[in-house]
């Protein structure tokens, strides 16, 4: 009874004094289970190392084994090369940070721009009522159509940004909108008994309360906002890694074009792997369940 | 003067009625309520759900107001919200993000109290409620009851002197709801409060309030009302678990169910 009473209080026990506890003796059956786990993610890992090696030895062999034409797949070799070579001459971290801060910038303005407009929503029912289908029309609207549009009217550096913008900026609105509405109204109920104005009603509850909903729109966002930077960068830039594959590919170039596009996943790697470090923290700090409204 | 100020109703509610109108059709929600609620009282108020019971509440809350009648808490007009009357949920609708502590505290916080002071007591309703070792933990580490603990400290933490319970028990497993009633009816009690209780439950209104009132389906009118009283149990009243046992308790149990007409509808 009293050792079961402390395997109950297990999960609980959130004070993490693991030496506190009474140490559980473990049966045959559980340690064979843990071993079960534990060869599983082991083989797991073996699998996913093992398909990006054979990925590229492929990729080497078949074009030196005459299989696929080398002009139009390089090799991972030839790859490296170039890799190397531009990351002395330092040309590889003047574009990749050209494309990264590009990224950033619009993805904080899109971020912004999408908050303040869905609060101005919130706020005003009868203005949501009133823009409601443009903005179902314009999110529609592929944006990368705009890209010349924005060319001509903002110019090379200006237009990278407003791609990045506007390409995630209605989601951004969309998806917030529909996270404020979804608070529980008792919440709202709750302070307005308080006598809380509708800007407290907002700081207190819709927007601490909507925090899960960022971070979702933050993880959709970081990857739209590297495709309206690196389209935008085709059309118009003179430096990022958008603008070095346009130009490998024009002068048929693969070594280049391949080692833009592996940085480019370098970084949308990074990039998201930062947002899911954001989320855990924040998550954690904001009462441990994503359903925190 | 004084005098008259005290033997006053806590609250009046006289003539009361709410249309409240949708894109497909008027509804009469509430329909000419004649409720005096004197201070200290304990009242129920039972009815089928959708009788509007809810509404009567949000009517004395002032968060909505009458289509017609008038609503005074001691000869006031109710026009707004007031720091007078603490006002308890079916749910906890405590706040995910905030510790426990700065719960309790979000009532102080936007009626702009004495941030000391209300610290002090919401510290000292917590250890009363057994809660203290909770004060920095978040809601999810806390159990149903226990958040409903909070949500009452919550309450009580602003000093209102009527509080208006919507259904507080309802979302709880039954165990836990008759102890948390009888808790929290010996926490009310001796605070010395003016009780509105809304609830669809005929034994937690019959064990828990000194009046029961009975509405009638949509549109919401008061039915009749009675008054609970327990001679078996002698000179003192009896807790509400208590109540449940006393010989009482069935009468009062089978007429209201009668008055409720629950089984009308099929």
């Amino acid at each position: 009874m009293g050792k079961n009473a402390v395997t109950a209080q297990l999960p609980h026990d959130t004070t993490g004094k693991p030496g506190v506890t009474m140490p559980v003796p473990r049966s045959e059956a559980y340690t064979a289970y843990l071993q079960s786990l534990r060869r599983r993610a082991f083989s797991i890992q073996l699998w996913q190392i093992g398909l990006v090696v054979a990925t590229l030895v492929l990729w080497e062999v078949a074009p030196r084994a005459g299989w696929i034409n080398p002009m139009l797949t390089s090799y991972p070799s030839a790859v490296a090369r170039t890799f190397m070579a531009m990351l002395e001459d330092g040309s590889l971290l003047t574009h990749t940070w050209t494309t990264f801060s590009e990224t950033i910038v619009g993805f904080v303005g899109g971020m912004v721009l999408g908050t303040l407009c869905a609060v101005a929503l919130w706020w005003s029912p009868y203005l949501y009522r009133i823009l409601d289908p443009f903005i179902v029309v314009v999110n529609a609207v592929p944006k990368i159509a705009l890209v010349p549009i924005f060319f001509i009217w903002l110019g090379d550096v200006a237009s990278i940004y407003a791609m990045a913008i506007a390409i995630s900026v209605f989601v951004t609105i969309l998806m917030l909108y529909t996270g404020f509405q979804a608070i529980d109204p008792d919440k709202i109920k709750l302070v307005r008994l308080f006598g809380a104005s509708r800007f407290k009603v907002l700081t207190k509850i819709v927007l601490p309360g909507s925090v899960p909903t960022m971070i979702s729109a933050l993880k959709v966002n970081i990857g739209l906002a590297l495709v309206g930077v690196i389209v935008g960068e085709f059309q118009a830039a003179k430096a990022g890694l958008g603008y070095l594959i346009n130009y490998g590919s024009q002068i048929f170039q693969m070594n280049l074009v391949m080692t833009a596009i592996v940085v480019l996943a370098a970084i949308s790697s990074v990039l998201f792997l930062g947002i899911q470090a954001l989320e855990a923290t924040v998550l954690r700090r904001h009462g441990g369940n994503k359903a925190g409204r | 003067m004084l005098e008259t100020a005290s033997a006053a109703p806590a609250v009046a509610i006289q003539g009361v009625t709410l249309n409240y109108f949708t894109p497909e059709r008027e509804t009469l929600a509430l329909s000419n309520i004649n409720l005096a609620v004197q201070r200290g009282e304990f009242v129920a108020i039972v009815g089928s759900s959708g009788c509007g019971k809810s509404t009567l509440l949000s009517l004395v809350s002032g968060l909505l107001k009458p289509s017609r009648g008038s609503i005074a808490i001691d000869g006031n007009e109710v026009t707004a919200p007031s720091p007078r009357v603490g006002y308890m949920f079916q749910k906890d609708t405590l706040l995910d993000w905030r510790t426990i502590i700065d719960n309790v505290l979000i009532g102080a916080e936007l009626l702009k109290l004495d941030k000391r002071a209300a610290r002090a007591r919401a510290l000292d309703l917590l250890t009363r409620y057994g809660l203290s070792e909770f004060v920095n933990a978040l809601p999810s580490q806390l159990s149903g009851g226990m958040r409903q603990r909070v949500a009452l400290a919550r309450t009580l933490c602003c000093e209102p002197d009527l509080l208006l319970l919507d259904e507080p028990f309802s979302a709880l497993d039954y165990q836990t709801r008759l102890a948390l009633s009888d808790e929290i009816a010996a926490i009310l009690r001796d605070e010395n409060k003016t009780i509105i209780l809304v609830t669809h439950d005929i034994g937690e209104a019959i064990s828990m309030a000194d009046r029961v009132i009975v509405m009638s389906r949509r549109p919401g009118r008061i039915k009749c009302e009675h008054r609970i009283a327990f001679p078996s149990f002698g000179e003192t009243r009896p807790t509400p678990f208590e109540a449940r046992k006393c010989s009482e308790f069935a009468g009062y149990f089978q007429t209201i169910w009668d008055e409720l007409d629950l089984h009308e509808t099929h």
